[in-house]
């Protein structure tokens, strides 16, 4: 009998452009990904949800400011409260700050530029839910393509942000003047988590520069799911 | 009621697009010390009195219009409008 694939439910807002790539990726690590649209209020039963990249409500105002306030956000909000893992990549990144379920704030690129490259970063939690497939000091090499990926946190967010270690990954060339070169943050709890690079463009060896290091991530995503889903089985 | 609310960005915030202004005013010959970009949005208000369109407004800021860590903003209500 083979291994029963874990529901991780992907969701669609208008503007995701990353939502396929993510579902193909889960499912190439062994999950069932369910592609969930954003004006549907009920999530459906799965261990764990990924909030795809793109340009949800176009950007409109800023980055994620409209897409946090569809009806399916309130379920990722209740789902993220009860414990549950939430991964926003990119534009999903930028919607979790902006409903405040990560802190700080994603701002246009310091460059003013578009950055689509392939970029290396240094894992700095590796004991975090998402991260549990790494080591700390890991190099991962993981492409961004953004144009509002320059992180910001006042000096007050920033220490305590530190002090509590929620920066969880760090560009080892700063591509977009984020502060303290930060790519990715959780939550204090750990179980939210948000990155400006994409996982799910390099995890087929064939794709991109051939980095499979986005299956570390993702498919620390569906241990997750597993363990919520199956655990008590 | 008319009310205008004016979005900018915070002091000491680097404001590249402001920056970019700025730059492209200078290389045109302007003497500029200094460009930020905000956003302006007009609103019209259901709302009985000033009061009244204020607070609502004012509630429009700090759940959507501006990001309080990297925004301020300032309300303007167009009296008898």
């Amino acid at each position: 009998m083979t291994e029963p694939r874990p529901r991780v439910a992907v969701v669609v807002f208008p503007g995701s452009n990353d939502d396929r790539d993510a579902a193909l990726a889960l499912e190439s690590l062994g999950a069932e990904p369910v592609l969930h649209w954003h004006a549907d209020s009920d999530v459906p039963d799965v261990g764990a949800i990924v909030l795809p990249g793109g340009f949800s409500y176009g950007d409109y105002l800023r980055a994620g400011a409209i897409a946090r306030f569809s009806p399916a956000m309130r379920a990722v909000a209740e789902f993220a409260a009860g414990g549950g893992h939430v991964l926003g990549i990119c534009n999903g990144f930028q919607v979790l700050c902006e409903a405040g379920l990560l802190p700080g704030v994603l701002r246009p690129n310091e460059s003013l530029s578009f950055v689509c490259e392939d970029v290396p970063l240094r894992v700095e939690r590796s004991g975090l839910p998402f991260l549990t497939r790494c080591e700390d000091g890991q190099r991962l090499t993981i492409p961004i393509k953004h144009g509002e990926g320059c992180y910001f946190a006042d000096d007050e967010l920033l220490a305590q942000l530190e002090d509590a270690g929620q920066i969880v990954l760090r560009y080892e060339d700063n591509p977009n003047g984020s502060i303290a070169s930060i790519a990715g943050v959780a939550n204090a709890e750990g179980n939210v988590m948000g990155l400006m690079p994409h996982p799910e463009h390099a995890v087929d060896p064939l794709i991109g520069s051939g980095s499979t290091d986005g299956a570390l991530i993702l498919g620390a995503v569906v241990d997750r799911a597993r363990e919520r889903l199956f655990a008590a089985a | 009621m008319k009310a205008t609310v004016l979005v900018r960005p915070k002091d000491g915030i680097l404001d590249p697009q402001g920056k970019a202004v700025e730059d492209s005013l200078r290389h045109l010959g302007f003497t500029v010390d200094g460009a930020r970009v905000g956003r302006l949005v007009d609103l019209e208000v259901e709302a009985s009195d000033p009061e009244q369109a204020r607070a609502e407004v004012e509630r429009m800021c700090a759940e959507l219009l501006a990001n309080p860590l990297i925004e301020s903003y300032e309300i303007e209500l167009e009296e008898g409008s």
